[in-house]
């Protein structure tokens, strides 16, 4: 299980969204959510399947990878059917005692639902195709305005970078911890939840102490090596934008004008 | 004056209360000079607590004396204003390899400290593909520092050091926690950089096999320097050093326990060659 | 209260691209009271392996009995198992979190059912019987140094009583000082207790000074099961697995190569120190005779050797 969360999201492979610059991938999938809210009709939907479709297609990742984050809300997905479906008023189409299904209840469901499953894939396609270094440079980049308004845009970045790289590493503690305390007698596993909770102390406290350790460790290497905040700081790896990312912002455009034309004439 | 000079150098580290006060003090460094000239290999010994990462901290900035002066390359560490200009020209490597390796790819870790400096990105490109060619890991620039072994991390914070073109480098116990191949490997990769890059090397380590090549040594107990010399000169004495809890390499024990059978061999033997010539003439 | 491995293998994420053979096909027997000593490098399988002695972690493959029954058998007590095989992990001073030495102490033998009062009788037997002064046994585990911490922590494991017990590296980040008093510690321990002690270590001098039978780990199978020094004389091999015997056995081979009568197979200072006194005597006696005949012919063979 550690092993899978260790390898991310990311998915290596050489395709034209792979060597999108991360501004691009993070600007289209704000578009792509964006015209799933604006479309309300299924013809809409079909829409944004083609293009859905056709960005999974460029991005040359199987398409079950697309679907593995689906599992992840797939019981959010289920309670919002559910709900929309027994909790919209209006023409019943069937009923029994005080459940009851109406028309406008079945097909706001099935636009939750789309949305949702939307939002999740379109989102995975972008973490599947951009590396989580990528990512944060680019949001740093995409965020830099905010700087103005003394938001240490440039710190938010390094944090958020530095708990990429140390997430898979306190993972592997907490299962050696674990395996540790087993090892004594602990138990996990059995108990009612107050006992449950608290037998996670031998474990936690452990953990906490550890990530404080290695926070004290790597903010003195960090110094060590001339680390002192994002000014007068270059980059190894500047974005930069090249053709295809142009040509992406046009296909861009024009989704984005088709989806609020749609929304425009009512359809 | 050397790269590093230490006068009379001291350390208190404090302990407070819940209010704040000052507890009580502990001498961590207590009157340390030290000389070190560019291009040497120095070695400093000592056991758990005997304050040498203490020292090994104020060559960086990190720490700043309570009491003495320490200068890097001429720089006064209390009196410089700007302490990333000091610890551009001391490189420092520490324990943990886990704990200092930023970047979650190898050759992006490298360029964490040239990005700090400023450095124009082409550079970094030139300084990051020398220093990983240095260190041996070019091979892996494009992989996750999660999965290189002990050594290897290790080797990718040197070269991370190396690439802000530092006039020394100072490797605070660098090789506590890797196992024997890790071990050689970094000592080995040191070395190198001492030898062919004529880097100055501060080696702070209590594995005795790691000094036997260094230029200098400086014995270290409760944070005073305690013996200065030369390996051979050093591991003459096993008596006193066992009273530092320390030991010396099995052939120079064994040198020292025939000596004292009776058998005629000189002093402070180092490697197995030395001690069959003296054994076999 | 034996431990028997029967064709042990242990695969991590099989069925996927990552699938790694931790451990092959391993069949070994630790019977009661011995000194064992592991050695191989990192990744040759020896921490897998261990975890699978204590009912840790569940073979893909094979059988692990403890006194004759398996443990991955539906029903058997793997909670009671793991109290008689005690596990000391790598840096097991990452595990300590009560406010104070005794109590962190106590977390095992409480685990066990002890009350608290009992469980301090054994606390305080394991804390002193690994040298931990009691005047630190209120201490927080957080103000003690390294070697210290680490005493506190086998002790943890030593409290409940294992019949055998297992370190992983106990040395690991310890000075030679430190290192050399938990190890004679550990020997102690050996011998007060009577228990069965399997060492994991890195350090091939260090298995030399104290174990009576050495596994050498490689590629996760058991490349060589015998007395330590049956097993230094394959110190060719063992190069080729990335290991190395200790300094003294490269000296003797040296010193015989040229011509000093020495035993080969002494690994230890002490063995070295006798067999070459024995064997310079010898020769002295030698040479002595041979300049009596004839000095100048001993002068020529001497240079040669030399």
């Amino acid at each position: 299980m550690i092993r899978d969360i260790t390898l991310g999201q990311y998915y290596p492979a050489k395709s034209a969204l792979h060597r999108l610059d991360p501004r691009t991938k993070l600007i289209g999938t704000l578009v792509f959510i964006v015209s799933v809210f604006l479309f309300h009709t299924f013809l809409g939907y079909a829409v944004a399947t083609v293009f859905l479709g056709g960005m999974i297609l460029t991005s040359k990742v199987p398409v079950k990878f697309m679907f593995k984050g689906l599992k992840a809300i797939f019981l959010i997905l289920m309670i919002t059917v559910v709900f929309n479906i027994l909790l919209t008023p209006g023409d019943v189409l069937w009923q029994w005692g005080i459940l009851r299904v109406t028309k406008e209840g079945l097909s706001l469901a099935g636009r939750m639902a789309i949305r949702l499953a939307y939002l999740v894939i379109g989102s995975s396609v972008m973490t599947l195709t951009t590396t989580p270094n990528q990512l944060t440079d680019g949001l740093e980049r995409l965020l830099r305005p905010l700087n103005k308004i003394h938001v240490p845009v440039h710190e938010i970045a390094m944090m958020m970078s530095i708990a990429l790289r140390f997430i898979p590493i306190l993972l592997e503690e907490t299962d050696k911890i674990m395996k540790a305390q087993i090892a004594r007698g602990a138990d996990f596993e059995t108990g009612n939840i107050i006992q449950k909770a608290k037998n996670m102390v031998p474990l936690l406290v452990p953990l906490f102490i550890s990530a404080f350790r290695r926070a004290n460790d790597l903010a003195m290497a960090m110094e060590a090596r001339c680390y002192h905040g994002g000014d007068h700081r270059t980059q190894m790896k500047p974005l930069k934008y090249a053709g295809c990312d142009y040509l992406a912002y046009g296909v861009l455009a024009l989704y984005l004008a088709v989806a609020i034309a749609f929304r425009a004439v009512g359809i | 004056m050397g790269i590093i000079k230490a006068l009379k150098l001291g350390f208190d580290y404090l302990k407070y209360d819940d209010d704040g006060n000052v507890q009580e003090t502990q001498r961590a460094v207590d009157d340390v000079n030290l000389d070190i000239q560019a291009g040497e290999f120095v070695a400093v010994l000592g056991h758990n607590g005997s304050g040498k990462s203490t020292l090994a901290k104020h060559m960086n900035a990190l720490l700043l004396p309570t009491e003495g002066t320490i200068w890097i390359d001429g720089m006064d560490t209390l009196k410089e204003p700007e302490l990333w200009k000091i610890r551009q020209k001391a490189g420092m490597v520490f324990q943990n390899p886990d704990n200092q390796i930023i970047g979650t790819v190898v050759e992006e870790d490298v360029g964490f400290g040239p990005e700090n400096m400023g450095v124009p990105t082409e550079e970094i490109w030139k300084r990051v593909d020398d220093s990983l060619n240095k260190v041996g890991m070019t091979a892996y620039r494009h992989h996750s520092p999660n999965k290189l072994s002990g050594g290897q991390k290790q080797r990718v914070a040197i070269a991370g050091v190396m690439a802000m073109h530092p006039s020394c480098i100072v490797l605070d116990e660098p090789t506590a926690m890797l196992d024997p191949n890790g071990r050689k490997e970094v000592i080995k990769a040191v070395k190198e950089l001492n030898r062919k890059e004529n880097v100055t090397v501060i080696l702070i380590t209590h594995y005795m096999e790691e000094v036997v090549h260094a230029d200098r040594v400086y014995v270290m107990d409760s944070g005073k320097v305690v013996m200065t010399g030369t390996p051979r000169e050093i591991f003459s004495q096993v008596e006193t050093l066992k009273q530092y809890r320390l030991d010396v390499p099995q052939v120079t024990l064994l040198a020292y326990e025939l000596k004292k059978a009776g058998v005629e061999i000189p002093d402070g033997i180092l490697t197995t060659e030395e001690l069959v010539s003296a054994l076999c003439q | 209260m034996s431990i028997e491995l029967k064709n042990v293998t242990y695969t991590y994420s099989p069925g996927t691209s990552y699938e790694i053979h931790a451990v092959r096909d391993v069949s070994l027997l630790i019977p009661d009271g011995q000194f064992i000593g592991m050695i191989g490098h990192t990744g040759s399988g020896k921490s897998t392996l261990i975890q699978h002695f204590n009912g840790l972690i569940r073979p893909t493959s094979g059988t692990v009995l403890y006194n004759g029954e398996d443990v991955w058998a539906e029903n058997y007590d793997r909670k009671k198992l793991r109290s008689e095989v005690g596990l000391v992990f790598q840096y097991p001073e990452h595990q300590l979190f009560e406010n104070d030495v005794l109590s962190d102490v106590c977390f095992g033998p409480m685990n066990q059912g002890l009350s608290r009062q009992e469980a301090e009788k054994e606390a305080r037997k394991a804390l002193l019987q690994v040298g931990f002064k009691e005047k630190n046994f209120g201490k927080s585990p957080f103000e003690l140094s390294g070697g210290q911490k680490k005493r506190a922590a086998i002790a943890g494991v030593l409290a409940m009583n294992p019949k055998i017990l297992i370190l992983d590296e106990p040395t690991a980040g310890l000075d030679p000082k430190g290192r050399d008093d938990i190890l004679d510690q550990i020997a102690q321990l050996h011998k007060l207790r009577g228990i069965t002690i399997i060492l994991v270590s890195h350090s091939m001098e260090d298995i030399a000074k104290y174990v009576e039978r050495l596994i050498v780990m490689n590629h996760g199978q058991a490349a060589f099961d015998d007395t330590p020094k049956k097993v230094f004389l394959h110190y060719k091999e063992l190069e080729k697995m990335g290991l190395a015997a200790p300094q003294i056995t490269y000296i003797m081979h040296a010193l015989k190569e040229n011509g000093l009568d020495v035993d080969e197979n002494a690994t230890t200072v002490d063995e070295a120190r006798e067999s070459i006194l024995k064997a310079l005597k010898g020769n002295r006696s030698k040479q002595a005779q041979e300049e009596g005949s004839s000095g100048q012919k001993a002068e020529q063979e001497g240079r040669k050797n030399g």
